[in-house]
């Protein structure tokens, strides 16, 4: 904890020479983040890219094969657990799948992490978690269980779940996948708000070029296991390297592959022709 | 013939590292006990999920397994004459063996299946990544609890199910084929011994239960976090819990019976 006060550290998130492989298939190979403090940071790459690996990495869930990554300064990679939690104490993370805990309520969902870690009296408690829920939109849903809620609805519980303790840093997993206009257009006021009135440093990550751009102040586009491109949203519109060109326009055909990788199709039908 | 080789060598290299998790698994259930029993609200409410739930199941297989040992029994010792000890016969065999090992058994396949699909659940929606991220570790409060519940309900559901065994023998063999209700009861009393038999009964349960938990827990905190891999967990921990039981009771009994014959 001595190294911690380092407030003007431009990059709260440094991400270096990042390799991780799934068995024998490299998810990363050679990756480098800067995800500076107090902005909106998008990491955006077609499904599959392995962008949900990356917040389990940056929040020390997974170990990278190689590489570097450091979270105000300190090394997530060697970490033992207790500096892991110390650290997640700081951090939220909004999962692609809410995960929610099923056995609780609404009310209860957000309150666990302030029950946990606050010690709080109840009527403070619920003053809080209230807050959060109305920032959402889900005030009314409170006595619900997690398990009546619609998709997106769960989203949005997990994430007033995941700034319940207001984190430094929150990581968003597809924050946008599943939400109406409406609910879409709060959740980008919110995160947007959220990281102007708290200077938070978010890390948002989706597939959803068009809907990332709209709140990052930085983006980076990543496919097979590299950074294929960087900057702000103006400059990742009118870049002219062709992957990148072909990602952003939502184009089948193209240096970019849309498929796993496979055997030939030919081959993989009919089987292979022996010669 | 190279091929069976290698086949061998990974399986028992995976084997070996599931092992290796287990142990690890154990150890960190063991550490984090005092704290679960510094919060015994939610032990409670895993007594209640794992206990007063199966009960039902071990009421009537209790009284089942009571009355065909008196059919059986009284069958046996009325070529005899000596259909008198029928007492002794169910009390002993309850008491020592068939309660405890058959209420692991049941236990094994109603709690410890719900507790593997319960935890293997939790892991495939993510929830116990939650509980990691929000800096909340599992072991003390999701694991632990339903450990130390397991082995505190194990021993009292044995001695209900040898209770009801006990009373299906005395409706067998008393009220049913006229042996002296007197001597059932006398001979019961005076065979079964509180230190050598009631006691021994409790200890071998309590280890079932740890056994059985530990495995539910374990299957379903390092299962394949799918639909399929849960059910497959279930599967194994059935099966598994089953024959850790057996072996168990075999090694228990071996130590405690051993000398007397
Ligand atoms: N538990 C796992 N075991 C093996 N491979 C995995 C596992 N989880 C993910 N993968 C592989 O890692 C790659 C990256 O997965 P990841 O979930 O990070 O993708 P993603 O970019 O978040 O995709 P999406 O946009 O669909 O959420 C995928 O190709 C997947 O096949
Ligand atoms: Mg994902």
């Amino acid at each position: 904890m001595v190294a911690k006060q380092t407030p003007d550290m431009a990059n709260h998130i440094e991400v270096r020479g990042l390799r991780y492989l799934r068995g024998r298939r490299v998810i990363f190979d050679g990756v480098d983040l800067d995800i500076p403090r107090g902005r909106i940071t998008a990491v955006m790459g077609p499904s599959g890219s392995g962008k949900t690996t990356l917040l389990k990495l940056i929040s020390g869930q997974l170990r990278p094969a190689a590489g570097s990554i450091r979270v105000d300064g300190q090394e997530v990679v060697r970490m033992d657990r207790q500096a892991l939690y110390r650290l997640r104490r700081s951090m939220g993370m909004l999962f692609q799948s809410g995960a929610l805990l099923t056995d609780l309520d609404v009310f209860d969902n957000v309150a666990y992490p302030v029950r946990e870690h606050a010690n709080l009296p109840e009527p403070m408690v619920r003053s809080l978690v209230l807050m959060k829920l109305e920032a959402v939109g889900l005030r009314g849903a409170r006595e619900l269980m997690s398990s009546e809620l619609s998709g997106g609805m769960a989203r949005r519980v997990a994430l007033a779940r995941a700034i319940a303790l207001d984190p430094s840093i929150v990581l968003y997993d597809e924050p946008f996948t599943g939400q109406d206009p409406i609910s879409m257009g709060i959740l980008m006021r919110l995160i947007q708000s959220l990281n102007r009135t708290l200077n938070l440093t978010s890390l948002l990550v989706s597939h959803d070029i068009k809907e990332a751009c709209r709140i990052a102040h930085y983006g980076y586009v990543i496919a097979d296991g590299q950074v294929i491109g960087q900057g702000s949203p103006e400059e990742l519109r009118h870049s002219t390297e062709p992957r990148l060109e072909q990602f952003l326009r939502g184009e089948p055909d193209g240096p970019v592959q849309f498929h796993y990788p496979a055997a030939e199709y030919a081959e993989d039908l009919l089987g292979p022709i022996d010669d | 013939m190279i091929e069976a080789l290698v086949r061998l060598g990974a399986g028992s290299l995976g084997a070996t590292a599931t092992t290796g998790r287990a142990g690890m698994f154990l150890w960190r259930l063991l550490a984090q006990l005092p704290a679960s029993v510094r919060r015994p609200g939610g032990v409670v409410r895993q007594l209640y999920n794992l206990g007063v739930l199966s009960l039902i199941i071990i009421l009537v297989s209790g009284l089942f397994v009571g009355m065909v040992l008196g059919l059986q029994g009284y069958n046996t010792l009325v070529d005899f004459g000596a259909e008198g000890s029928l007492g002794t016969l169910v009390g002993l065999s309850l008491v020592r063996e068939l309660g405890p090992v058959m209420s692991a058994l049941l236990f094994a396949g109603r709690a410890g299946s719900a507790l593997t699909a319960e935890i293997g659940l939790m892991k495939a929606t993510e929830q116990l990544s939650a509980l990691e991220m929000m800096a909340v570790d599992p072991f003390p409060r999701v694991l632990a609890p339903r450990w130390l519940a397991g082995f505190i309900a194990m021993p009292l559901l044995a001695v209900v199910f040898s209770a009801v065994g006990i009373l299906g023998g005395y409706l067998v063999g008393v009220e049913l084929l006229g042996v002296d209700a007197g001597s059932y009861w006398t001979n019961l009393r005076t065979s079964v011994d509180f230190y050598d038999d009631l006691l021994n009964g409790v200890i071998k349960s309590v280890v079932f239960g740890a056994v059985v938990c530990w495995v539910a827990l374990f299957q379903g905190y390092d299962c394949v976090p799918t639909a399929e891999g849960v059910g497959r967990a279930t599967t194994r921990t059935v099966v598994m819990a089953s024959l850790g039981v057996l072996g168990f009771d075999f090694l228990l009994t071996a130590l405690m019976y051993g000398e007397v014959g």
